[in-house]
């Protein structure tokens, strides 16, 4: 595997010793990372999540709007961060492997480099409160 | 390539008896390519002594930093070329994220009440460059620079030429946020720069001991730079940025002790000032 830009190694790392779930995507949509805390969220050890673009990921937890209704993928957060280049946030509600459905408030942004370099985009999670 | 080390001793300039072999200049490295063709690498106070050096004739200079703490470039006023009428010099450095290198050198340098020479009223044809992300070229020689993990904008440089390559990263942390450092091709800061390399010159300040006393300071321990060396694939490792506090007998110490305690698959070789290497493909 090719050696990632230090500004993604750097928020790995800084991902990997906070407490709020953090998911880190590349420039590809690849997910590059997500931290212990997000793998509690998620109820999947990040070593078992593969290269999984944020699309399939969003089906693989069925996330839905915090009214219930499906969310199509062109309005996750994460996705608007990656393809507009945009910040976005929203509350949105997903199912873990665990069976348990959360709410939770998914805020994320493009992570920008010098000279305009887009290196991908990092989205923070906040768990509002669980559901069986 | 031919390497002349004009300076290898990191953070201050630690002039003394107990420092005579390895130096007390900080960092300063030139690089000759097969036709003659010259790259400066880093400012430290090292530089002065490459300046008498130079021979006459000489139409163009390319002097690549790597940052700007002052053991970089607190030489560059004292590097001759700056004052030759005529003389074409590209200093080439990496910006940060709202100024340009030149923004940065006269703020943080080349300007009163730090200096007393402004750097627009220098002489010599001076083009400053930010560094660029991609590959480039100067005068025959490849090079590619890339941002490291050190405290402010800071890069590295591999540099080719006829099929040899070297990698300079005198200032990198390779284990920073790491709970124990393992290199691994993906995120290794530096790790696509030096693999490799036929000679990788590398940071290594610091003993196991001193290290969590200096986490985040941007630098790495003498271990940390053999384990990368040894992951990287390199043929020589050249240890630079030696840390003020370390004398020659305890430089010695540290290079013996690597080469006793397993068998490297790298030639190591503790950077001393007035070091040259020649370097084949």
């Amino acid at each position: 595997m090719p050696q990632q830009d230090v500004e993604l190694i750097l928020m790995r790392q800084l991902a990997s010793y906070l407490t709020t779930p953090i998911f880190l995507y590349g420039p590809d949509e690849r997910l590059l990372f997500f931290n212990e805390a997000a793998e509690k969220l998620l109820g999947l050890p990040f070593d078992e999540a593969d290269d999984m673009p944020p699309d399939q990921l969003a089906i693989l937890f069925r996330t839905k709007t915090e009214a219930g209704k499906r969310m199509p993928a062109k309005d996750l957060p994460i996705v608007i961060a990656l393809r507009e280049r945009q910040p976005a946030h929203n509350a949105v509600r997903i199912r873990g492997i665990d069976g348990v459905w959360r709410t939770i408030e998914a805020t994320c942004l493009p992570l920008m480099g010098q000279g305009g370099r887009s290196l991908g985009a990092v989205a923070f999670f906040w768990e509002k409160g669980q559901t069986a | 390539m031919k390497l002349t080390f004009w300076g290898t001793r990191g953070s201050l300039p630690s002039p003394g008896p107990e420092n005579a072999r390895y130096g007390g200049n900080t960092a300063c490295v030139e690089v000759r390519g097969a036709d003659g063709a010259m790259l400066v690498l880093d400012a430290g106070t090292g530089i002065r002594r490459l300046s008498a050096s130079l021979p006459d004739g000489l139409t163009r200079v390319d002097l690549l930093l790597t940052h700007l703490h002052m053991d970089h470039i607190q030489g560059l006023g004292f590097f001759a070329p700056l004052y030759q009428p005529g003389l074409e010099v590209h200093i080439w450095g990496p910006p940060s994220a709202t100024h340009d290198l030149g923004t940065r050198l006269t703020r943080y340098y080349l300007s009163r009440p730090l200096f007393p020479v402004r750097l627009r009223d220098l002489p010599c044809q001076l083009t400053l460059h930010d560094v660029p992300s991609d590959e480039f070229e100067i005068a025959g020689f490849r090079i590619t620079a890339a941002l490291v993990c050190h405290p402010g904008p800071t890069v590295g440089y591999r540099i080719s030429e006829n099929g040899a390559t070297v990698t300079y990263l005198p200032d990198q942390e390779l284990a920073l946020g790491a709970r124990e450092f393992c290199p691994d091709a993906e995120w290794t800061s530096g790790y696509a720069l030096a693999e490799g390399a036929d000679l990788l010159i590398h940071d290594a300040q610091y003993t196991d001991e001193e290290y969590p006393e200096r986490i985040g300071w941007g630098h790495s321990t003498f271990n940390h730079t053999l384990a990368f060396a040894a992951a990287t694939d390199v043929k020589r490792l050249v240890t630079f940025h030696h840390d003020p506090a370390h004398s020659d007998q305890m430089l010695d110490r540290f290079v013996e002790q690597a080469r006793r305690s397993s068998a490297l698959p790298f030639l190591l070789v503790g950077g001393e000032e007035g070091a040259t290497f020649q370097i084949h493909g």
